[in-house]
């Protein structure tokens, strides 16, 4: 069997697979039903203040409107940053071999999804 | 003993091993179940998705931020810079493909976790499960997108 500890010890890949694969199952079927809710939310009618039925633009934007919609639809945000870490990972490890590049990809993946998920903050509470 | 390294060497040209996949000499030639196309799929929409975060995130911004912004969005949808095609819809497009066909290759997943009902046949009717419905409703949507109903 080959030498597993030591200076041989294993420091690249998954490490936690389990934990993380529960992670993206469990977030992508969160995933899954908030999109279900924000069609059933679009399609919905509602009427403004008004009394009159939302259309076109207001009929959307009235769907992130409240803040329950807001700090849910944030939820899923991190939801998505942490699914998609975990998928990026997995393609990472699976074609890029070298092992600086790869961990240069991953920070950059952080970086990147990080940065996302900022902006689409700032969005949500600019509605 | 040459002659039998010699057979060996015959049989495996004949009846080639697939190991480590070359994306530049095996692929053409190799023959992927359904399961695997719906599996290689799941990456390459994951990867799209991933990559053309900012543009949804742009959208989306655009979409839900002001009356007038949702002007901007609308604009930028029919926006055709060269000869007349309009890109950001086919972006849009081929995001609603990635979405549709990763939120079903993701329900046909957690289906194989939780059931663990694994063969040939069922790993068939599932990616045809997963297959067929991406692609119906992605066209439904670019015939809503491109205006035919």
């Amino acid at each position: 069997m080959a030498v597993n500890y030591g200076s041989k010890r294993t420091v690249v890949g998954a490490g936690y697979g389990t934990s993380d694969w529960v992670g993206q199952l469990a977030t992508g079927l969160v995933m899954a039903l908030y999109t279900v809710a924000v069609l059933v939310r679009w399609c919905w009618p509602r009427v403004n203040e008004m009394g009159e039925k939302f259309t076109g633009y207001e009929q959307w934007a009235s769907v992130f409107a409240p803040q329950w919609m807001k700090v849910f639809t944030f939820a899923i945000i991190v939801a998505l940053a942490y699914h998609a870490w975990a998928g990026f990972r997995s393609i990472a490890m699976d074609y890029v071999k070298a092992a600086g590049l790869r961990l240069l990809l991953q920070i950059a993946a952080v970086v990147w999804l990080v940065g996302c998920a900022g902006w689409m903050m700032q969005v949500l509470w600019s509605i | 003993m040459a002659q039998a390294s010699d057979d060996l060497k015959a049989r495996r040209k004949a009846k080639p091993e697939f190991r480590n996949i070359n994306v530049f000499k095996d692929v053409r030639t190799y023959r992927l179940p359904l399961a695997g196309f719906v599996s290689i799929l799941h990456r390459v929409s994951g990867l799209l998705m991933f990559v053309l975060l900012p543009v949804i995130i742009w959208l989306f911004a655009h979409s839900v931020t002001s009356q007038i912004s949702f002007g901007q969005f609308q604009a930028a949808l029919a926006w055709a810079p060269v000869a007349g095609l309009p890109i950001v819809k086919l972006v849009v497009l081929a995001l609603f493909w990635a979405f549709t066909h990763h939120l079903f290759a993701g329900i046909r997943h957690i289906y194989i976790d939780v059931s663990h009902q694994l063969s040939k046949d069922m790993g068939r009717k599932t990616a045809l499960a997963v297959l067929i419905p991406s692609i119906a409703l992605t066209l439904v949507f670019a015939a809503k997108l491109f205006g035919l109903f």
